[in-house]
């Protein structure tokens, strides 16, 4: 409580605490990245695999997902965007490359940064493959894989539907 | 007016602390919903959702519920962070423009993944009153004091709608609490929030359920006897609660008038209560007659509360009422705010 200028003020922060359920579909993708390795899910409506699988729902079949797949570990960019923007918090030295990676297997593609190399070489249809942190850091997250570098393997051409998500 | 009817529904048996994701949740009650009625989602000209963000603690999380419903090819859906009786009521609105014909109508709670208590209070006046986190459950207690030195309720009128509820829940497979009490046993358990007991207060379960909506010959094909909605008002009384006479609900009795309530006899009424003595008073603002209309024969809100979804199940036990023949006329209602700050209230009728 303050009175600097006459004006009585009370500051009252508030705040809740949730027990948070990532749901039995997308525990073992999850789980899959603490032992380092990329499950997705695959719809037993419309045989497309979601990495990562979303809510455990396939939103085109709106159907629960079935099996687990292995996916990648290599990948292909679909897109991809560089960022020169310093802001709060910024984990990355500018320029960095955040890329849209479509997984070997997987038919939707996530987001990951793409790194040693320039980030003016990076491209549509450049092939890139996991970099994990050390196995001490792996978690629930994607963030067990520090970034994603080139193989050096030829560029994939990418048809109309590849890489939608 | 289109003349719109409630042709199905379905509801999740409540559970405690489920694993399931929100989507998760949703899911079953839309596929069995659309079975009951026999459609095809291709056949739904509208959806509309009922959730709210601050229960599962990640803001737009009701984007996601969108993957339930299945979003290819495109659909036209909408959601209100409110309870799903909300979502119904623009569906309605929705199908009086005539743009559609049937709707689908989806709510969801997961109740117990968080501080309900806490977070409900974020419904209160912004400025004044939610920063200092009253607790939901202390705000109604207070009203409940109100009422009772008013004399306008007693604790053992509030302790026999809790007896009459866990009783009536015996025949609810979504219902939670449910079991023979007495009054007198109830009377002599502590209170929890005084003068609010455990048995006063609605019991947070996480749930979720589906209602479709039709109109006119889409409901006929629909449905057998369909729910006829002959009347929704929603009314909403000042968020200042000390600006309020807390022993009446003036809202919930003005939806009531223009729903038409009164114009003939109540067979069923499905109210939101989630405190016993909120019923006492819908009641009374509802001109409702416990004699004549059987009040909550699902259980209620005291039995199994979804947050957020426990309005959309109202509507949802009153059309079933309907459509088994038990009823001819049938009142749902739903409130959301403190101390019923804010009320819808729906006729509907068999043929």
């Amino acid at each position: 409580m303050s009175e600097a200028d006459g004006i009585l003020r009370v500051r009252q922060p508030i705040g809740v605490q949730y027990r948070w359920s990532a749901g039995p579909n997308a525990t073992s993708h999850l789980q899959g990245l603490i032992e380092g390795r990329l499950i997705g899910k695959r719809c037993p409506g419309c045989e497309l695999v979601y990495f990562p699988p979303r809510n455990g729902v396939c939103p085109k079949c709106a159907r629960i997902l079935g099996a687990d797949v292995e996916v990648g570990p290599r990948g292909t960019v679909t897109t991809f965007c560089i960022v020169n923007v310093p802001f709060l918090g910024q984990k990355v030295k500018i320029p960095y490359v955040a890329a849209q990676i479509l997984l070997d297997g997987a038919d939707i593609s996530m987001q990951h940064l793409i790194q040693e190399c320039e980030a003016d070489e990076v491209r549509i249809g450049m092939r890139v493959e996991p970099v994990w942190k050390d196995r001490s850091e792996w978690g629930p997250t994607l963030e067990s894989i520090a970034h994603f570098r080139p193989t050096g393997e030829p560029d994939v051409k990418l048809g109309a539907e590849a890489g939608a998500s | 007016m289109r003349d719109v009817a409630i042709v199905g529904t379905a509801q999740r048996p409540s559970q405690i602390e489920t694993n399931l994701t929100s989507v998760e949740l949703i899911l079953p009650v839309i596929h069995e919903a659309l079975t009951k009625v026999g459609i095809e989602r291709s056949e739904v000209g509208f959806w509309c959702h009922g959730s709210c963000d601050y229960m599962s603690g990640q803001p737009f999380s009701f984007v996601a519920a969108v993957d339930a419903i299945g979003a290819w090819p495109p659909i036209v859906e909408s959601h209100v962070e409110a309870d799903g009786a909300l979502a119904l009521y623009e569906a309605w609105v929705k199908i009086q423009t005539g743009e559609c014909d049937v709707a689908v109508v989806f709510s969801n709670g997961k109740t117990t993944s968080g501080p309900i208590d806490r977070i409900l209070t974020l419904q209160a006046d912004p400025y004044t009153v939610a920063p200092l986190w009253p607790g939901f459950d202390a705000m109604s207690a207070l009203q409940a004091r109100v009422c009772l030195d008013a004399g306008v309720v007693t604790e053992r009128a509030m302790a026999e709608v809790a007896a009459r509820s866990l009783a009536d829940a015996k025949n609810n497979a979504v219902a939670y609490a449910k079991g023979d009490h007495s009054v007198d046993e109830l009377l002599a358990r502590p209170y929890t929030v005084a003068p609010l007991r455990a048995h006063d207060c609605g019991l947070p379960v996480d749930g979720a359920n589906a209602v479709v909506l039709a109109a006119g010959d889409a409901a006929r094909r629909l449905a057998k006897r369909p729910a006829w909605i002959r009347g929704i008002d929603h009314r909403i009384d000042t968020q200042r609660l000390g600006a309020r006479n807390l022993t009446e609900s003036n809202s919930a009795r003005v939806a009531a008038q223009h729903a038409g309530v009164g114009h003939d006899k109540v067979d069923v009424a499905e109210l939101l209560a989630p405190y016993t003595h909120q019923e006492l008073l819908l009641r009374s603002a509802l001109g409702l007659d416990a004699d004549k209309t059987r009040i909550n024969p699902s259980g209620g809100a005291l039995v199994a509360n979804p947050a957020m979804a426990a309005g959309l199940a109202r509507f949802a036990e009153a059309a079933e009422a309907i459509f088994a023949g038990g009823a001819d006329r049938a009142v749902a209602h739903c409130t959301s705010g403190p101390c019923l700050q804010q009320n819808l209230v729906c006729v509907m009728e068999g043929e």
